[in-house]
């Protein structure tokens, strides 16, 4: 998906790990994605460079599809949606 | 011409079914599993260790901690007392870390002066603590085992021992039988 499509999605959950490091966004994502059904769009909120690349590998292995991921002012907004 | 191409096809044929073969039986063998032997009780090993624990249990990848030797003492809880303890036992219990809080570091320890520092940069910057990191690996399922000959060997004692809900008491060869099924294995 492009950045500005990502920007217009709608969110079914939207998780803020800001104030966490590695491996804390993956742990916030991984209770998150339990309280929303297959097929619903989450959002994770990180700060650390590292997530942007393991929420993909996260969601190869857990089957999850990665939509993409959009950089903010000190911050990534990366979007996946559950299997 | 005809066959040599049939013949060629046979042999892949046969070549394909004995690879399935294999690969099934790597599949029933290997579990998604993690386990790992720690045996360092140094504060960013053992950090290390569990950061590496929780990023696999993140992903429902089964994870076997097997503490044994030094890293016991990241086990040791401050606020339980052990007796019945001899003289060499008490001795090692008074020089060894009491505890995940009193690890040391494996470089820049400087007198406890490392730790601090870390603790400091690793609060500041969102790491998650020692502590926490327990207590999640605890809600996460990640199982502890401890090496019932090195803890009498260190002069530990059960009861001494942190409160974990996955907590078990075993020796060398439940560590190589599960670590035998894992698809991952690490010494730390």
């Amino acid at each position: 998906m492009t950045p500005e499509e990502l920007k217009n999605i709608s969110v079914a959950k939207s998780v803020d790990a800001r104030g966490t490091a590695c491996p804390g966004p993956l742990l916030e994502a991984k209770k998150a994605i339990g309280t929303i059904s297959t097929g619903d769009i989450m959002e994770v909120l990180s700060a650390d460079e590292g997530t942007k690349v393991d929420i993909p590998k996260w969601c190869t292995k857990q089957g999850h599809e990665y939509l993409g991921t959009v950089e903010e002012s000190g911050y990534y907004k990366i979007f996946l949606r559950k299997k | 011409m005809q066959e040599d191409i049939n013949k060629t096809l046979s042999q892949l044929q046969s070549e394909i079914d004995s690879l399935k073969e294999k690969i099934v039986s790597l599949e029933s063998t290997k579990k998604d599993q993690l386990s790992i032997a720690l045996v360092s009780g140094d504060l960013d090993k053992i950090l290390a260790a569990m950061v590496i624990s929780l990023a696999a249990a993140a992903l429902d990848t089964q994870v076997k901690l097997f503490f044994s030797f030094w890293s016991l003492s990241a086990l040791r809880d401050r606020r339980k007392k052990a007796k019945g303890k001899d003289f060499i036992s008490r001795m090692f219990g008074l020089m060894l870390p009491n505890g995940k809080n009193k690890l040391k570091l494996s470089k820049m320890n400087m007198a406890g002066m490392g730790p601090m520092m870390i603790n400091y940069l690793m609060k500041k910057q969102g790491v998650l603590s020692l502590e926490k990191m327990f207590s999640e690996a605890a809600g996460l399922g990640i199982e502890i085992t401890v090496c019932e000959m090195s803890m009498n060997l260190m002069g530990f004692k059960k009861e001494e021992m942190i409160d974990y809900p996955n907590l078990r008491f075993a020796g060398a060869t439940t560590f190589v039988a599960e670590a035998n099924e894992s698809s991952i294995q690490l010494f730390i």
